[in-house]
């Protein structure tokens, strides 16, 4: 199919306009238009659900990746006396390390809410051999992890680093992939959205076989006949989406909003400008049907001289 | 206006039409007759172009046929009328809808040619049926109805295949005395038929040739009738 931008400009706008008079020229088809009707709501609404999966899980991995990236903890388990020491000790070898951008100490009341959804509010932390957490912040170059472990165990035999690495990857890698599959979901939508409009396309042109020769044989141009489909099919896949990608929009607004509490789970949704993007869908899903109808349109003419 | 170089037209079973020339001058009335099933209709799609010729040339106002790209047919076909022998006619249509079916195609308003429309259904009497179904018209009334459509965009030639297959004799010479009102006004006509008494009706009224397809070939008949 050879497409002409411009002419393909005029079509679009001539369709939107609506003054198009060959609305009735092809006979009203009752219960195929609600067949496609309500799959493209449906389809809307499972994309604006990908979407929203697949943005939620796009910022986890960006925030575990590079929040947690930055920072990761010494511990020191020491005995009572020798606490303190090795406490200053660690905390001298970090101010002095390349990388370390900051090196916190925390507080016992830091430390007792850290512990508390383990353990309860009232633990006696005091009474108790608690390790000494400190918090390392690194800066945007980073620090040799292996080097510090080294230095660590020289001066602090008590230190150990955690880095967090370890578990963070999996996590980043799991969200990564969530995305990707969340993003391939949106496409295979289209794509099914493309090849259910094709095919319903096909039928209203099969059953209109005869209106499309008698209107050949009046001297209509292709276009002309091409259009008379894609306008309708074109305006029930844009109702239909619409009212699918609102629905949606309106479940999206009663999932349970972020909280620190419930994990990632309650982070789906969307964020900010975010909110843009499922109204990007129902002119998706019409440009799709308007491509699709008028690929499969212009075929059959094509066998019609 | 339409003109044929040794034109020959074959589909699978084999050659249909073999050898055709013909030149249509504008402002000529021809009646195309033989025996049914020897290619009238045939002739006349290749005139009107649904047909494609397998030899020869095929020559519609000036223009190769075979060179044509689809929208310059279409276009073509806006300037030649045809009645059809089953009159095709969009069903769930009125008739005066179905009338100004061309107009509507090709892109014009049919509100500033409704009075124009108006005449022409009461010049095929039917002014008064223009809300009416197709399917609840007559034989007759349909084929007057297609007349009136294959005229709307005041075409130059006028192809016309058993424009009085199904009707009778009233209305055959109604519809005859139509054309030829059509050809005075300086249409060319070409009339497939194998009603010999309405050729020798026309014969009366107008000067016509009489063409007969008979083994595939096309003669020039007429003395005989």
């Amino acid at each position: 199919m050879r497409l002409d931008t411009n002419k393909l400009i005029a079509e679009i706008i001539s369709l939107l306009k609506g003054d198009h008079n060959s609305k009735q020229v092809v006979p009203p088809s009752g219960f195929t238009a609600n067949l496609t009707l309500f799959t493209s709501a449906a389809m809307a609404f499972l994309a604006v659900f990908a979407l929203a999966l697949s943005l939620a899980t796009g910022r986890l991995a960006d925030r575990w990746a590079s929040e947690l990236a930055r920072s990761s903890t010494v511990r020191i388990s020491a005995p009572a006396g020798q606490l303190e020491a090795q406490t200053r000790a660690v905390v001298e070898v970090l101010r002095t390390t390349p990388g370390v951008a900051n090196a916190r100490v925390l507080s016992e009341d830091e430390q007792k809410k850290l512990l508390e959804p383990w353990f309860g509010p009232d633990l006696p932390v005091d009474s108790l051999p608690i390790p000494q957490l400190i918090e390392v912040v690194e800066n945007s170059d980073g620090y040799d992890s292996e080097g510090l472990r080294l230095r660590l165990s020289a001066e602090a035999p008590g230190a150990v680093l955690d880095d967090h690495t370890r578990w963070r990857k999996p996590l980043v890698q799991a969200a990564n992939r969530l995305r990707s599959l969340g993003l391939f979901s949106i496409l295979l939508i289209a794509l099914a959205t493309g090849a259910m409009i094709t095919m319903a396309a096909g039928a209203a042109l099969a059953a209109n076989a005869q209106v499309i020769k008698v209107l050949r044989l009046v001297g209509a141009q292709d276009n002309y006949i091409a259009k008379a489909f894609v306008r309708r099919f074109t305006l029930r896949a844009l109702s239909g989406a619409c009212v699918g990608a609102l629905l949606a929009i309106i479940a999206v607004l009663f999932l349970p909003s972020a909280s620190t509490e419930g994990g990632f789970l309650t982070g789906l949704g969307f964020q900010g400008w975010h909110w843009l993007w499922p109204f990007v869908i129902p002119p998706f899903a019409a440009a799709a049907a308007f491509f699709a109808t008028r690929r499969a349109a212009l075929r059959s003419l094509r066998d019609l001289t | 206006m339409i003109e044929l170089k040794n034109v020959s037209y074959s589909y699978g079973g084999g050659e249909l039409l073999s050898d055709i020339s013909l030149k249509l001058a504008p402002g000529s009335f021809h009646f195309l007759t033989g025996p049914s099933g020897s290619g009238k209709t045939t002739f006349l799609k290749l005139c009107y172009m649904e047909l494609m010729a397998t030899a020869g040339s095929v020559q519609v106002f000036g223009r190769e046929t075979r060179g044509m790209g689809r929208d310059e047919i279409a276009r073509n076909r806006q300037r030649i009328g045809v009645v059809h022998q089953d009159c095709q006619f969009l069903d769930h249509l009125p008739l005066s809808a179905n009338v100004a079916l061309p107009l509507t195609v090709c892109g014009r308003d049919t509100a500033v040619e409704a009075a124009n429309l108006d005449d022409l259904l009461s010049w095929v009497g039917l002014g008064n049926h223009g809300q009416a179904l197709p399917a609840e018209l007559s034989g007759g009334e349909r084929q007057r109805a297609a007349l009136a459509r294959a005229v709307i965009m005041s075409p130059d030639v006028v192809l016309a295949d058993e424009p009085t297959g199904n009707v009778d004799w009233e209305m055959s010479k109604r519809l005859l005395s139509l054309l030829v009102e059509l050809n005075r006004m300086g249409k060319t006509i070409m009339i497939a038929t194998h009603d010999l008494n309405l050729i020798r009706m026309a014969k009366s009224q107008v000067n016509a040739r009489v063409l007969r397809i008979s083994n595939r070939r096309l003669q020039l008949a007429g003395a005989d009738l």
